[in-house]
């Protein structure tokens, strides 16, 4: 029979393409000495388009996900500190959180910056910032991820500008920046030029490293601000998914193949309570872009169809009443990020519906996933629930969820999905869409139909009393306001005035990259406030209309 | 205590972008029959203070997010009264619990931390408003 020769044939393929992958250095056996086989069930096997069963043939075996702890605070100096102290814990990858003002592309001396200095995160205004922020440490070894939207080819470009004093290659530089300007304006709201030419940047920004950086990531397409803002997940992977289809639509406009840059692309979800629900989004999520690039947009190239995604469990979900129990939920929300086949992961900390985490409960949170990685065994099998009816269907559900936004999407946009993307934004489409989800769950919450544990039953036992928050020092920002003074005294401002000249120049015209100006830009130590207010003269500046 | 409906201004001052909580409670308190003013994102103290006096509001609700609660807080009280609006000013959003204390003392007339119920929001709009009056 046709159906048994080709399963045969898929069985056969999976198995001589994990033949030729090394493995770990582990016993691939449970706890009691039974061996296990890398995979069970049926094909499409892990690593089989359309990849609902992982993106790699043995998964795990090779190489555990990326422990990634995202971490920022304070001055460059304090994170740099907390920077290292990761990577000493075993942490393999650096994740950059930034401060307000340094998200917004303003500088520490804005007006609004007052009270917001180092407080969520870093605060760089210059290059000189990025130095201290990554004092010691290897550039050209080490994988880091920045996240930051609106300003991100500035921040890109102190990178770049710190890797060259450095004498690293940038060719060598590894790592994502998070560079997602849709989910802006959909959800999260750290948005600075309008759509269209913040959209101008992010293709800059994905020809320049595809032309250059071959292991930078320039666009890590995230649904967790989404998902963060009130959606479900349905939502979370059809409006993350759409975005995605977007850059690869913007980009294609602007000339590139899509296989030239697609295989850069890659994802960020959240993983949140509702374990099988998470599960199927994430395995709908890989055949789903497996199936658009390869049917919609022609790529050829298997890499291109690859969803490799970062997970990081639901910072929405920690709850400030008994605040330690959140490592019982975030110990789930990781699982279920790994049984879904995640790259990376980042744990929440148990403390984070108060503050930013403190010191002990970041390393809770990394050893949470080392518990997984070394003492579940879950990582001896790929896609251990692919087969279990209730998971396949599961996956089915929210694919077909998905699809029914992406078509209004697609109708909405007259067959084009970038489109599609704009005009929801200017509708109030995502806006709405999120808030009214987010509303029926407090409302189920309210109404006791759904409890969340600690919240609204099994009250007893909170201790508001006794809790150690991270403090940040009130000094932060008298100390950067002194940095970024010292700085600008420093410099010479005729070179800083003729860059951002230079800037405006480029940025007119839309067939020229504007990476080469900024990293000039960034090397005369113009502040990001600098540069972006010389490319709001161009682009303007995005004004949300307040709906409720 | 009167049958009017109660007019509250809401806004989130500043950068911060975290809107959700601040979209929740302008639903509660609407669907409870308040009338909100809902101004949204990356307003100034002094805009908010324009609208509640141009709006004749009762109270003003900020939410924050990112820690910047004991600067902006304090200023909102300050800023209202220097306007002559004997206005409550509520809070809602991340604050620590050892904050709670100096932002009371500061002026704030109620902190709504995060996980407090639909039921709470309303009655402690409506406390706040009618020991003012």
């Amino acid at each position: 029979m046709a159906n048994d020769a080709e399963a045969e044939n898929g069985r056969q393929a999976w198995q001589d393409a994990y033949d030729r992958t090394p493995l770990r250095d582990v016993d691939f056996e449970t706890m009691s000495g039974i061996p296990v086989d890398p995979i069970y069930g049926d094909g499409p096997y892990p690593g089989q388009y359309p990849f609902t069963r992982g993106i790699r043939p043995s998964m795990y075996r090779s190489r555990l996900w990326t422990m990634r702890m995202f971490a920022g605070f304070g001055t460059a100096e304090d994170t740099n500190g907390r920077f290292k102290e990761i990577l000493r814990n075993g942490g393999t990858g650096l994740s950059t959180a930034f401060d307000m003002p340094t998200l917004m592309g303003r500088d520490s001396d804005h007006e609004w910056a007052l009270g917001e200095v180092g407080r969520a995160g870093v605060a760089i205004d210059t290059l000189v910032d990025m130095r201290d922020l990554f004092a010691d440490i290897d550039l050209g070894s080490v994988s880091t991820s920045m996240t930051i939207n609106g300003p991100a080819h500035i921040i890109m470009a102190m990178y770049i500008a710190l890797a060259e004093e450095n004498s690293v290659d940038r060719a060598s530089l590894s790592g994502t920046i998070q560079n997602d300007i849709l989910k802006e304006y959909q959800a999260q709201k750290e948005y600075i030029f309008p759509p269209r030419p913040s959209m101008r940047l992010i293709t800059d920004l994905i020809q320049f490293t595809a032309a250059e950086m071959p292991r930078w990531h320039p666009v890590s397409v995230s649904g967790y601000h989404i998902r963060e803002a009130g959606s479900n997940a349905a939502q979370e992977l059809a409006f993350t998914l759409a975005n995605g289809f977007a850059y690869v639509e913007a980009a294609m406009a602007a000339g590139m193949d899509v296989d030239d840059f697609a295989p850069r692309l890659s994802f960020f979800f959240n993983s949140h309570s509702d374990f099988f629900e998470e599960i199927g989004k994430f395995r709908a999520a890989r055949r789903i872009w497996a199936t658009w690039m390869k049917e919609r947009y022609g790529a050829k190239d298997e890499r291109s169809m690859l969803c490799r995604f970062h997970t990081q469990t639901a910072g929405v979900s920690l709850t400030a009443q008994q605040p330690e129990i959140n490592v019982a939920r975030v110990a789930l929300q990781a699982l279920a990020g790994v049984l879904g086949g995640s790259q990376s992961l980042h744990t929440d900390s148990f403390d984070e519906a108060m503050a930013l985490p403190t010191e002990d409960a970041a390393r809770i949170a990394l050893r949470t996933q080392q518990i997984i990685a070394h003492e579940t065994g879950v990582a001896n099998v790929a896609d251990p629930l692919g087969g279990s009816a209730y998971v396949e269907w599961m996956t089915d559900e929210i694919e077909r969820r998905a699809e029914e936004i992406f078509s209004h999407l697609d109708e909405l946009g007259g067959g084009s999905i970038l489109e599609g993307v704009y005009a929801g934004i200017d509708n109030g489409y995502f806006v709405g869409a999120i808030a009214d989800s987010g509303y029926r769950f407090e409302r189920a919450v309210n109404a006791g139909r759904r409890i969340v544990v600690g919240v609204n039953e099994f009250t007893d036992g909170d201790h508001p009393g006794d809790r150690n928050l991270l403090r940040i020092n009130p000094q932060v920002e008298a100390n950067q306001l002194k940095r970024l003074n010292a700085v600008k005294q420093s410099r010479d401002d005729s070179i800083v005035r003729s860059s951002l000249d230079q800037l405006v120049i480029d940025a007119a015209d839309p067939t020229i990259n504007t990476i080469p100006a900024t990293i000039k830009a960034v090397q005369a130590l113009a502040t990001e406030g600098e540069i972006v207010a010389a490319l709001e003269t161009v682009f303007g500046t995005y004004v949300e209309t307040a709906v409720m | 205590m009167t049958d009017t409906p109660i007019r509250i201004v809401l806004a989130k001052i500043g950068f911060d972008g975290h809107d959700r909580g601040l979209r929740m409670v302008a639903r509660i308190l609407r669907d409870a029959g308040c009338e909100v003013i809902y101004l949204g994102l990356r307003q100034t103290t002094e805009n908010v203070v324009a609208v509640v006096e141009q709006e004749d509001a009762d109270a003003v609700g900020l939410s924050m997010h990112n820690a910047q609660h004991l600067t902006l807080a304090p200023k909102m009280v300050e800023s209202l009264r220097s306007a002559g609006l004997d206005v409550p000013v509520i809070l809602g959003g991340v604050v620590p619990d050892q904050d709670i204390a100096a932002l009371m003392e500061s002026g704030v007339a109620v902190i709504l931390g995060p996980g407090t119920s639909a039921e709470d929001v309303v009655r402690s709009v409506r406390e706040a408003v009618t020991s003012r009056s």
